[in-house]
């Protein structure tokens, strides 16, 4: 088209009236907004929420302090101190992740060679004071117990893939 | 009455700020002053029933003279100890020139053609009266011949400001935004059909 | 309302302070009025943005999140005003008042409706221009007392931009100014009567009504000419150091500001408070029916009708143009509405001249 044309058309606004159009169409279309208390998207059985410490059925606890995590760990979040135990196995003294330095990335779970550290679904904590966010051994512990038939779950679902 | 202290509010303000746009350190604040200075003597001529003026002293100059003048002041960097230097040389020049001004101003506005006895209080208006129609009458028909020549004396120049600025230099590398503007989709983009296979190498 | 006070007041007041006690309450309930619809203005906007970028927008403050203005209002209000350590404090703190006067005061002479005008000066028209073109003085004025690069920036941008679409703006009106022969704002309304909506000058002056729109959107600083503000490239602009109340002024103005274009529009082009159906051959017996018939005629419903649909214009505006670059607003204004005005300024005079039969006869 000639330059002159070119140039009474765009008096015509015409190209502005067709954005105008597309966004006036869109006013009326069906909104995608999730409501997020009250509606959720759907979760993976991968999702990487907050962390938690597995226990075996009868009760022991699954960590034997290889400190594969505390070495993989990319943001330097988890700290581990062991020691031998009466019964001669090697367990952690302290287990700590510091969440506001984890960056969630699932490298502690797949370097655990006994499935012990996980990630589980939970995502909706918070902490109101310092140190909420510093999860110890016991809390992680405590996590697990009280997530352990999703944890479970979640793993046997995901167990052909690994 | 009521009128009375309107004008001496108005003209009190108007003083004060005039006093300031000379006196003050700062370019910024003396613009905003002189500012205030229009404003105040808008208000007085609209007691003096000139609307028309009034408004257009305020939408000429408070509105787009003045905004230029801030824009240029602003950018101003000014080193007031620089500005110093030379002050106690120029003094006795600019006595000279600013008791001429005094002296010629004096005379033009002096008690000898300046006043209420020689100047009528222009009497009050009818409610419909209207200050612009009688303005445009008067500069399309008595004044018509001066108005022109001043409307040529100002386009003259314009065109002469834009003549002295509007030299590029060889340097110069902005793009043509007209050239931009014309540019479509079709002269910049080739969409592409790519079948999502990929053939099998043996 | 005079005449009610009157009655009232007449045993205890003397005649001159019941008229200027009239005159405050009608500006008292103007401002208010204006207050409001800014409050919910902005709720409007964020409704009607989410809803073109498919989402719903506010919905948690109250039933439907109508609270949502509030909650704004009383959470700006609570916040500190912070005033940076070497700004310019007295100019700092006055620029946002500088800002909202003319938004507000410009409100004194439009016309509501025949009668319903706080002020019906004859100047209406300049009086209007005069004060639009003072609004900019707030952002030149925060902007150099701030002193922060950003907010210097956007000073600067926004003063030689408001200059180059001023004029554009002032050349429209002058169209209009010639189509009606009148100053008084009424007068210009009551020259647009006759026929409907096609009797309106919108059609006559289109290029100037599209002209003065898109000026008048520029003069707000709103999308996509929001360059003073440009977030992606100055942050915020000229109110970058602004918090709190401070803040809320700016925000305040600049709403204001866009129902006062709105407003302008909706009288210069489109009949202010007529109804678009007054005047047409054959409808207009609708008119005679008792309840429908007031709802069709002329009235301040009208009015506020228009103005709501110009704001909606701003806002889809804003939904829909990505910000134009400087240098092409700056030719925008200069190179292409300047022009225009200038021809349909003299288009317009030839059709007054010769008589155009609808429009002026």
């Amino acid at each position: 088209m000639s330059a002159v044309a070119e140039y009474f058309k765009s008096l015509t606004l015409w190209e502005l009236l067709k954005g105008m159009r597309l966004t006036g169409r869109y006013l009326f279309d069906r909104k995608v907004t999730v409501q997020y208390p009250e509606e959720k998207t759907p979760q993976s059985a991968r999702f990487r929420g907050l962390h938690a410490l597995r226990r075996y059925p009868n009760g022991e606890e699954r960590c034997i302090a290889c400190k594969l995590c505390e070495a993989v760990c990319p943001a330097l979040a988890i700290t581990i101190d062991s020691e031998p135990r009466d019964d001669g196995t090697r367990r952690t003294t302290a287990y700590q992740i510091d969440l506001t330095k984890c960056i969630f990335c699932g490298f502690c779970e797949e370097s655990c060679p006994v499935d012990s550290i996980v990630e589980t679904r939970f995502f909706e904590y918070h902490g109101e004071n310092r140190g909420d966010l510093l999860m110890t051994k016991d809390k992680l512990l405590a996590h697990g117990d009280r997530m352990e038939a999703q944890i479970a779950a979640d793993r046997a679902a995901e167990a052909r893939y690994r | 009455m009521i009128e009375q202290i309107v004008f001496y509010a108005f003209a009190a303000i108007l003083i004060v700020a005039a006093t300031m746009v000379i006196t003050v350190r700062n370019p910024v604040h003396a613009v905003l002053f002189l500012v205030l200075a229009f404003f105040a003597s808008a208000g007085i001529w609209m007691l003096l029933e000139a609307e028309f003026l009034a408004i257009a002293l305020v939408l000429v100059y408070v509105g787009a003279v003045m905004v230029l003048f801030l824009f240029v002041v602003m950018m101003l960097d000014i080193n007031i100890a620089v500005l110093r230097e030379g002050f106690a040389r120029y003094v006795p020049l600019a006595l000279v020139v600013a008791i001429l001004m005094v002296g010629a101003i004096g005379v033009t506005v002096g008690p000898a053609n300046f006043g209420a006895d020689k100047v009528a209080i222009p009497a009050p208006h009818a409610a419909d009266y209207s200050n612009s129609q009688a303005l445009g009458a008067a500069i399309y028909t008595d004044y018509l011949f001066p108005f022109e020549i001043a409307a040529v004396v100002l386009l003259v120049a314009i065109i002469a400001a834009i003549a002295l600025t509007l030299r590029t230099s060889r340097q110069h590398k902005q793009p043509k935004t007209e050239m931009q503007l014309r540019a479509r989709r079709a002269d910049r983009v080739r969409l592409v059909k790519v079948s999502g296979t990929v053939e099998q190498q043996d | 309302m005079h005449e009610l006070l009157n009655n009232l007041l007449q045993p205890y007041l003397p005649e001159a302070v019941i008229t200027v006690l009239t005159i405050v309450i009608k500006i008292a309930i103007t401002i208010v009025c204006l207050l409001l619809s800014v409050a919910y203005l902005t709720f409007a906007e964020r409704k009607v943005i989410g809803f073109m970028q498919v989402r719903i927008g506010p919905n948690r403050v109250g039933p439907g999140g109508w609270l949502q203005p509030i909650a704004d209002v009383f959470k700006l209000m609570t916040k500190e005003v912070l005033v940076p350590a070497n700004a310019n404090k007295v100019l700092f703190l006055i620029a946002p008042v500088v800002a909202l006067g003319p938004a507000l005061a410009a409100w004194a002479v439009i016309p509501f409706g025949a009668e319903t005008v706080l002020a019906n000066i004859n100047a209406g028209l300049l009086y209007i221009l005069a004060l639009t073109s003072l609004g900019v003085y707030g952002i030149i004025i925060a902007g150099w007392a701030s002193n922060s690069k950003y907010a210097f920036l956007g000073a600067m941008r926004s003063a030689a931009q408001i200059v180059a679409y001023e004029i554009a703006m002032g050349f429209a009106l002058v169209g209009v100014l010639i189509a009606a022969g009148s100053l008084n704002l009424n007068e210009i309304i009551g020259a647009q009567r006759g026929l409907g909506f096609f009797g309106w000058f919108w059609l006559p002056l289109l290029p100037l009504f599209v002209v003065y729109f898109i000026a008048g959107v520029a003069e707000t600083n709103r999308a996509p000419f929001d360059v003073s503000e440009g977030e992606s490239e100055i942050v915020a602009g000229f109110h970058v150091e602004y918090s709190g109340m401070a803040f809320a002024l700016f925000f305040l103005a600049e709403y204001a500001n866009m129902i006062m274009i709105a407003a302008l529009t909706s009288v210069m082009f489109m009949g202010g408070w007529l109804s678009p159906l007054e005047g047409l051959p054959f409808i207009s017996g609708l008119l005679s029916i008792p309840v429908l018939g007031t709802f069709l005629g002329s009235g301040i419903h009208w009015l506020i009708f228009k103005i709501a649909f110009f704001l909606l214009l701003f806002l889809w505006f804003r939904a829909t143009f990505p910000r134009y670059r400087y240098d092409q607003i700056m030719r925008l204004g200069w190179k292409i509405f300047i022009p225009i005005t200038l021809v349909w300024v003299v288009v317009a005079s030839v059709l007054v001249m010769i008589k155009l039969p609808p429009w002026f006869n």
